[in-house]
């Protein structure tokens, strides 16, 4: 396999959990939230101060339906991720390759 | 398992980030100038893939779910620098654009899923890959040890940083069994979806892994060998 197909085929296998599949997770706490609230460790537990963003909580505010909010929070965030890592990496790259 | 705001004081918050930015420091000089034009896409390529999975919650147990940290799946594919890295940038932006983790939080985060994550399983993982065959089986056998080690670790770490600086009253011994016995699970898993990707990168490309670079030098040995052999 080529590696350019590699990366277009993870690419879109990541974009389909962000964007698709992720409508399907578990909504329950977390094991770490499970055990803040089952044990009163959250009682000073403040909003983040991010918690305005219209991504917040895997959501996009904009959209009121849930699957389609949840895909378009989803797939925003592997680009914003692709773009962050694809700087940093390619800073952190060997002279000779750039 | 994102701290939120207001669950750790200030001083162990500001501890755990001078931790988290000494991390990211030496992994940056580690990393700088070695990515070529496959590993420095690969590692962007990890931090996309863990972000993606993060937001796959699996059930656990009653009521509870768990999701992917990622730390261990980062290290074998791209190795422990460049996984600190990328884990450091999906914590990142979880936290600024998807309010996932309080941001006077992000030092604990990226500490206990970041740097602990990888820090122990790398660990786990090199030393098993000497006692284990070395073969497809035995580095699959270290992934999944080492991914499943990494998850109550990093509970571990958080328990603690909320014994040093937690913000509410409760009792350790309790807080530790239920976390850690929670995290257990959550580390199958983890196990399991770490194994699973890492075989398929293998299958179709077992170059681009980075935890198994002795493997394929060695069956390049071994082809060389047969070559003279046959010659």
């Amino acid at each position: 396999m080529s590696f350019k197909k590699f990366l277009v085929i993870a690419l879109f296998i990541s974009a389909m959990i962000a964007g698709a599949l992720s409508f399907y997770a578990s909504s329950n706490p977390d094991g770490l939230e499970k055990v803040a609230a089952d044990h009163a460790l959250d009682v000073n537990a403040k909003d983040s101060a991010t918690s305005d963003s219209p991504f917040a909580d895997y959501g996009f505010a904009a959209i009121d339906d849930p699957r389609l909010s949840g895909a378009v929070s989803g797939l925003v965030g592997i680009g914003v991720v692709g773009l962050a890592g694809a700087g940093l990496y390619f800073w952190m790259r060997k002279p000779e390759d750039s | 398992m994102h701290i939120p705001d207001g669950f750790i004081d200030a001083p162990v918050s500001i501890g755990a980030g001078l931790l988290a930015i000494s991390a990211v420091s030496v992994s940056l000089k580690k990393t700088r100038g070695q990515l070529d034009s496959k590993t420095a896409p690969m590692a962007g390529l990890a931090a996309v893939f863990i972000f993606a999975v993060q937001m796959m919650n699996f059930p656990v147990a009653a009521g509870t779910s768990g999701h992917l940290l990622g730390g261990v799946l980062a290290a074998i594919l791209i190795g422990p620098y460049a996984a600190m890295l990328a884990m450091t940038v999906v914590l990142s932006i979880q936290a600024l654009v998807f309010a996932d983790g309080g941001l006077s939080a992000l030092g604990l985060n990226i500490l206990n899923m970041g740097i602990v994550t990888v820090v122990i399983g790398w660990g786990m993982f090199v030393l098993l890959q000497k006692l284990l065959p070395k073969n497809r089986s035995g580095l699959i056998t270290a992934c999944v040890a080492a991914a499943f080690v990494s998850v109550p670790a990093s509970a571990a770490a958080f328990v603690v940083e909320y014994a040093l600086g937690g913000t509410a009253t409760f009792t350790l011994s309790a807080v530790l069994k239920a976390v850690i016995g929670v995290h257990l699970l959550i580390g199958i898993g983890e196990a399991l979806i770490t194994a699973v990707t890492v075989s398929a990168v293998l299958s179709a490309r077992p170059d681009l892994v980075y935890g198994a670079r002795k493997l394929q030098a060695a069956s390049q040995l071994v082809i060389t060998n047969n070559e003279k052999i046959s010659a």
